[in-house]
């Protein structure tokens, strides 16, 4: 009986090309049935679309007249590029956008490449002295011509607001957090407090309060530049969110990690710094990468007070009459670039976890 | 035996509510004493270790180790924690911490040890406990006699004068309950002040100079181990020995 046994393989109808397509898409009368309208889906959208986004579109030309196949009219975005990245940066400064681009680069692929040796210095370069540069770079000073945050626009323009709202607001979160879990009630009133009113209104009415409401409260001859009141009311928001996210790895974190903390000594802070947030921080990596994906895409909301992001640049770009009537390939382009960025992001949340895990 | 006075528990009393946890415990412990204290779930056993390092507050009563009273005061809770290590029922590793780093993370923090002596005095002490081969693993990689061996190298590390023990083996296989108790015989041998709160009976006749035995927040005796077994004197004592043994 044993000695047949040996001989039995599995059975021939689950191996194979057949026998994947009979368990994963046939298994069944309903389940063949959905794969059979899924194809149909695909058949009747692929064609068309790959059709208008490639086959049959414009790539080469300068003008609405190149446009004479049926797909999309790429050249309306190739004209516009420089409003589209930019805005109304002034051409001759532009360098130093695309300077601070390569420094991020750079430093951001060092720290992709595993096991490179001081990172740590990287990652502190690019968290204390790269902003200074930024600052410097972008704004002017010390010889460079100031550029008017009003002339800032385009993809610049939000990833400067998506890149200062996330890196100011995760610090804070975590201190908000903390603080609403503290045992003493006035800071655990006032975090909650501050937690529960940034979260309780619209994004879009922060902004509002931000551009209009704010300098009727200020001493007259006191202007905030518009950029910087967005940028702080679009970091407090993500703050909010992010402080409740955090908190909930907190909650989640068991008693005995305080306690071991605890007695070996670890004062309150050296706790958190070094037992408790960084495992708790990590048990929430994917809710707090979905909080800054969406942070990234608000910023979007920037254009209701006055500022043209990469969206408004584009929605402007397709009022002029020159280019007129080409707004969906504005958006297809939109949707693909804001796509690459947020899916970047999902990568590295997932790559993080992965390398973060040593099990429980 | 030097009569060096290590703890000191006077009068103490705990509340969790309105449950009185610790009834007037009183409890004078000496240099190189080792106390085992065992009693029925509840008894409070747990709780008046976890007084000690302040884990948990007493309510009413004096505490002092080592000369320093407990109080609210954080530098006398900080002096205390430095000089008494502790080792959990679950052992409570740090899980995003490799072994090594675990046992290296309060010396460099809290003593202030270079890193290097911090790492070099954590690989002896995991000598010690015999899973020094293990260093540069993970606790979930590791068997729970190995992490509660772990936990006891952490405790060494940061060179405590008194060690308590909050049931060490209660969440062990019992394939691995003697390795643990071995290292903690190694270590009552080794003259450190211990408090051990067990049902581990071999183990407390082995090393304990005193065996206590708690019930509802009381102690309600206290002997040496022949004593203890051979005559205990309250009726509660002996209901629970007859359980146990």
């Amino acid at each position: 009986m044993s000695a047949a046994n040996k001989e039995i393989g599995p059975p021939v109808i689950e191996l194979g090309v057949m026998g994947w397509l009979r368990k994963n898409l046939f298994s069944n009368w309903y389940n063949s049935l959905l794969t059979i309208f899924g194809l149909y889906l695909l058949y009747i959208l692929i064609p068309p679309l790959v059709n208008w986004i490639f086959l049959d579109a414009n790539f080469v030309g300068s003008t609405r007249d190149d446009c004479t196949n049926e797909g999309a009219c790429w050249i309306f975005i190739q004209q516009n590029i420089k409003l589209i990245f930019y805005g109304l940066y002034p051409t001759e400064e532009l360098w130093r956008i695309n300077f601070v681009y390569l420094i991020l680069l750079i430093s951001g692929v060092y720290l992709l490449i595993p096991n490179l040796k001081h990172k740590g210095w990287v990652g502190a370069f690019l968290l204390i002295i790269f902003p200074i540069i930024c600052v410097v770079m972008l704004s002017g000073g010390l010889g460079l011509e100031a550029v008017e945050t009003r002339l800032w626009g385009g993809l610049f323009l939000t990833l400067v607001i998506a890149g200062v709202g996330i890196v100011l607001s995760l610090p804070i979160g975590v201190m908000l957090a903390l603080g609403r879990r503290s045992k003493l009630p006035v800071v655990s009133l006032l975090c909650t407090i501050f937690i529960e009113i940034w979260r309780g209104v619209p994004l879009i009415t922060v902004l509002f309060m931000a551009s209009n409401m704010f300098p009727l409260f200020m001493p007259e001859g006191v202007n905030f530049d518009k950029l910087i009141r967005a940028l702080i009311g679009v970091m407090f928001f993500s703050a909010a969110y992010l402080a409740e996210v955090v908190r909930g790895g907190l909650q989640a974190m068991p008693k005995g990690q305080y306690e071991a903390s605890q007695a070996v000594g670890l004062t309150y802070w050296r706790m958190m710094a070094l037992v408790i947030l960084p495992q708790s921080l990590k048990m929430v990596i994917p809710a707090i990468i979905g909080s800054f994906i969406a942070i990234f895409k608000d910023t979007t909301l920037v254009l209701v007070i006055g500022l043209f992001d990469f969206l408004g640049i584009i929605q402007f770009v397709g009022t002029n009459p020159d280019w007129l009537g080409f707004s969906h390939e504005g958006y297809v382009f939109a949707a693909a670039v804001f796509w690459v960025f947020c899916y970047a992001m999902s990568w590295y949340s997932q790559r993080l976890e992965k390398k973060l895990d040593t099990g429980r | 035996m030097s009569s060096e006075l290590m703890i000191e528990m006077k009068n103490v009393h705990k509340w969790f509510g309105e449950l009185h946890v610790l009834n007037d415990i009183n409890l004078e412990i000496n240099k190189g004493e080792k106390i085992v204290i065992c009693g029925p779930s509840g008894s409070g056993k747990s709780t008046l270790i976890r007084c000690i390092n302040r884990l948990e507050e007493h309510q009413r009563g004096n505490i002092i180790v080592e000369g320093t009273e407990l109080t609210n005061d954080s530098r006398s809770i900080e002096r205390i924690r430095g000089e008494v290590g502790m080792v959990f029922q679950q052992f409570n590793l740090f899980p995003h911490l490799s072994i090594l780093d675990n046992c290296s993370l309060a010396p460099i923090w809290v003593r202030k040890l270079p890193k290097t002596e911090a790492k070099e005095k954590a690989m002896e002490y995991l000598k010690r406990v015999q899973i020094d081969d293990q260093a540069h693993k993970y606790p979930a990689q590791l068997s729970g006699g190995q992490q509660q061996r772990a936990a006891i190298a952490r405790a060494l590390c940061m060179e405590p004068r008194i060690m308590l023990f909050d049931e060490p083996t209660s969440a062990l296989d019992p394939e691995m309950i003697k390795e643990v108790l071995d290292v903690m015989v190694g270590l009552a041998k080794g003259g450190m002040t211990m408090i051990v709160v067990t049902h581990e009976m071999g183990f407390a006749k082995e090393v304990a100079d005193s065996i206590i035995f708690m019930d509802e927040g009381q102690i309600i005796e206290a002997k040496n181990p022949k004593d203890f077994f051979d005559n205990p004197e309250s009726e509660r004592t002996k209901t629970f020995l007859s359980q146990i043994l």
